[in-house]
């Protein structure tokens, strides 16, 4: 079943894609995702996909042709990063509005300025409200699954919301892994044929898409894109399921890693979710008691997987690679902290924003974090509730 | 048209029948109202051609009168009806 590829993390979503083989891509480059688009372009010269490939102007442009093909009723995706993200503003939200499941790699940048292309959150978090639903992947390995996932997820009945299927820029999106890449023929039968709930081209049933939408109707149909989201959340854990059963690599909507009796724990999203790994690991062998709460879901946010998985705990340390300025703290912490307004047996919780701008995060870093987290959970004291990993102080 | 919960009301704001916009009264949105004199009307029916709703009502290629439920007041009609005939007037909606 399948094959092992060494692959980057932009070259293995650009294989998911090829896979899934969409009916429309519209491609335009922004560092660091230029070279998923890139490569599937490649795919796209050499015949190996029946896809309309749509060479646009703008970000602006790129999602607004996936709009149209979806409402025409194709099977539509692109893939961006920071500027290129907020360029895309607006249709952002009018594809979650129109219920398009569209689905987009976002290769996680820093939104200037000053201008940086390396990793943060920004870009992602910048439309944490837009009504997409967010994948963050820990490796390339689960970059190439989301892809594939976010498919179906995103065109259940139940949802019919886009999905951004995000990868940290360059730290998983240029740097090569062992990848287990499933038969074309698996992710084909796993994605299915898309049926569109309405689709533009079907003549026989004519219907408008986008009209005015004014103090009558407007305040229904944000409602329903609520409703939409709430089911969300079943839904990918469905899916995450049947792709565990049948390719043997098992997804959930959060990952408890070491956590059930862990006294002290990290809540991380992304690549450094798998650094936090190796650090509880290692502290692990030394006898202690900590572990790590993976976020793989961050919208809709998994409020009682969260709550479940955490209270009880002495004290938590949310990584945030964003800020929300002005706000409590960064984005998930404050979302984390939501889930135990009123909870009896609620950890401490304390922030760490990290890794702004590409500001390498180390095993060194997590581990001053545990050792904030273990002072705490010995003292009850606690020192700084939002503080800084890696930062020049 | 009675206003539908969210639960009744196609999802994503999609329009799905045809012709609805009769289910749509713009003759609600009126301050000012066209008057029509027949006996001054010469059945040029620039009238019907410019309104930009289905407001002026025709039968065997004759204006026979106004339908209100739909006429939203813009005055085109009138500014339409030519001069001679001056078979329109614009008067404020009492
Ligand atoms: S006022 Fe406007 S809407 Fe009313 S009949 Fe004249 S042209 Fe039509
Ligand atoms: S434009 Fe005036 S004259 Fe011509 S059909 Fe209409 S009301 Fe009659």
């Amino acid at each position: 079943m399948g094959k092992v590829m060494a692959l980057t993390g932009n070259e293995a979503v650009a294989e998911a894609m090829r896979q899934i083989n969409p009916d429309v891509v519209a491609a335009y480059p922004i560092t660091p995702q230029t070279e998923l688009m890139h490569k599937f372009a490649e795919y796209h010269a050499d015949g190996l996909v029946n896809t309309e490939l749509v060479l646009v102007e703008s970000e602006h442009s790129a999602l607004s042709a996936v709009v149209g093909a979806s409402a025409a009723g194709a099977r539509a995706m692109t893939a961006t990063s920071a500027n290129g993200l907020a360029l895309m503003w607006e249709i952002v939200y009018i594809t979650a509005s129109l219920r398009l499941p569209v689905v987009m790699a976002v290769v996680n940048r820093a939104l200037s300025g000053p201008i940086n292309i390396h990793c943060d959150h920004s870009d992602a978090m910048g439309c944490r409200d837009s009504g997409w639903l967010q994948l963050y992947s820990e490796n390339s390995q689960e970059a190439y699954d989301n892809t594939i996932m976010a498919v179906r997820i995103a065109e259940h009945p139940d949802v019919l919301l886009p999905v951004m299927v995000t990868l940290d820029g360059f730290i998983l999106s240029h740097t090569m892994e062992r990848i287990d890449v499933l038969e074309d023929h698996e992710v084909r039968d796993f994605v299915g044929e898309y049926k569109p709930r309405r689709a533009l081209l079907d003549v026989e049933h004519p219907f408008t898409v986008g009209p005015l939408d004014l103090t009558d109707y407007y305040f229904e149909h944000k409602r329903q894109q609520m409703e939409g989201m709430a089911h969300a959340e079943a839904v990918v854990e469905a899916v995450s399921r049947e792709f565990g059963e049948r390719f043997g690599r098992h997804y959930d909507t959060v990952e408890e890693y070491q956590l059930e009796d862990a006294e002290v724990a990290i809540v991380a999203m992304g690549s450094t979710a798998g650094t936090s790994k190796e650090v509880v690991d290692e502290l692990r062998q030394a006898g202690e008691k900590v572990g790590l709460l993976k976020i793989r879901m961050f919208r809709p946010f998994p409020y009682d997987r969260i709550r479940n998985a955490l209270r009880g705990k002495k004290a938590v340390a949310v990584l945030d690679r964003a800020v929300a300025f002005g706000s409590y703290g960064g984005p998930v912490y404050t979302d984390v902290r939501a889930t135990f307004y009123g909870v009896s047996d609620a950890p401490v919780l304390v922030n760490y924003i990290y890794g702004l701008g590409g500001r390498d995060i180390t095993p060194a870093h997590i581990r001053t974090a545990f050792d904030q987290l273990k002072s705490i959970a010995r003292t009850g004291r606690v020192e700084t509730l939002v503080g800084f990993l890696g930062l020049r102080d | 048209m009675s206003a539908k919960t969210w639960r009744e009301i196609p999802i994503g704001g999609d329009v799905v029948d045809a012709g609805n916009a009769v289910e749509y009264k713009t003759g609600s949105w009126r301050t000012f109202k066209p008057v029509w004199y027949p006996e001054r009307c010469i059945h040029c029916l620039f009238c019907w051609l410019y309104c930009p709703e289905p407001a002026i009502l025709v039968e065997d290629g004759k204006v026979v009168g106004i339908d209100y439920d739909f006429c939203k007041g813009c005055g085109i009609c009138v500014k339409e009806c030519p001069d001679k005939a001056h078979a329109l007037e614009l008067v404020r909606e009492k």
